[in-house]
């Protein structure tokens, strides 16, 4: 997905860094990445520190980081272009359910245009921190997310699980797992990566669903508007 | 660990430190766990233990970045810092 705005934009002295946030680690991630055969620095983050380190949410999320390592965006969605999933029309036989699901994705926020026009802004300018696009230290932090002490140990509970499934203890697993959905309902990367690690039958293991959940914390929340 | 090492001003990381003593120059993780604000879950039947995020104020501390070290997808290593000089974008995204 990266690749052509990476080409670009490297000569100009900005490096992609991409983070598949994936339990399974590289037995998930690692065939899109092979075939996408990226040039920038491709990892894997099986325990999503990301979202411990950064306060990650979603994704895609990006975040700006200067040349002096000072982060100057913080976590926000980063779409490099519009996703087609996003103009799928409701087949003529689609069930309620299915209909229901489409129609919400029609409804998510995603700005790839204005994005790109700002990162491409912040790449072009001499030094970073001379981009209007670039934040200043205090509002890098007031934007990033709270982090009261239920998000603080969700995220010890997604790694807990991540490790115990990667042993083969599913069901210990599961337990870590609904903790850190309870504890921070508003993290889609614990509970969609979870969910697939259950399978087909994510909906029975968690009782809850993609719909049901982006319902509860409102379509407009999934992916908050861009404050460029 | 999680970056934090132990100095004679406490636990520091980067340019922050949160006072902690010790006298013989080991680190009680309990301990440490909570000096840092930051969850320590246990799993007891497999012995387990993760430490969660730092708990309190807004996710980032401050505007510098936190070293991320992670894996590339072939296994080799990678640090954040090691792009100093470049301006980067760091993107999450997920196969599922």
């Amino acid at each position: 997905m990266w690749q052509e705005l990476r080409a670009e934009l490297r000569p100009q002295g900005l490096e992609i860094v991409t983070v598949a946030l994936d339990a399974r680690g590289a037995e998930s991630a690692g065939p899109w990445i092979v075939k996408a055969a990226p040039e920038h620095p491709s990892l894997i983050d099986e325990a999503h520190v990301m979202d411990a380190l950064f306060g990650v949410v979603n994704v895609p999320s990006g975040i700006w980081i200067d040349e002096d390592g000072i982060i100057v965006r913080p976590p926000e969605p980063a779409h490099p272009r519009r996703p087609e999933y996003l103009d799928r029309a409701v087949p003529p036989d689609a069930s309620p359910a299915e209909r229901e699901r489409i129609e919400l994705v029609r409804a998510l926020h995603v700005e790839a245009e204005r994005y790109v026009a700002a990162l491409r802004d912040w790449a072009s300018t001499a030094r970073g921190h001379d981009s209007r696009y670039a934040l200043p230290p205090d509002e890098v932090v007031r934007r990033s997310r709270p982090r009261p002490i239920d998000e603080a140990t969700a995220a010890a509970h997604f790694a807990l699980g991540q490790a115990l499934h990667m042993r083969g203890a599913q069901a210990a697993a599961v337990e870590h797992f609904r903790e850190a959905h309870r504890l921070q309902p508003t993290n889609w990367t614990y509970r969609r990566d979870a969910w697939s690690l259950a399978g087909r039958d994510r909906e029975l293991v968690y009782h809850t669903s993609w719909v049901d959940e982006v319902k509860r914390e409102g379509v407009e929340n999934y992916y908050p508007l861009l404050r460029l | 660990m999680a970056g934090w090492r132990l100095k004679p001003e406490g636990l520091c990381r980067g340019d922050r430190c949160v006072p902690f003593r010790s006298d013989d120059r080991s680190v009680d993780l309990a301990a440490a766990a909570d000096a840092l604000t930051m969850p320590l879950v246990h799993d007891e039947a497999h012995a387990l233990w993760a430490l969660g995020a730092e708990a309190g104020g807004r996710a980032l501390k401050s505007a510098i970045a936190p070293e991320l070290e992670l894996p590339d997808f072939r296994g080799g290593s990678f640090r954040l810092s090691s792009l100093r000089g470049l301006k980067v974008l760091l993107v999450a995204w997920a196969s599922w």
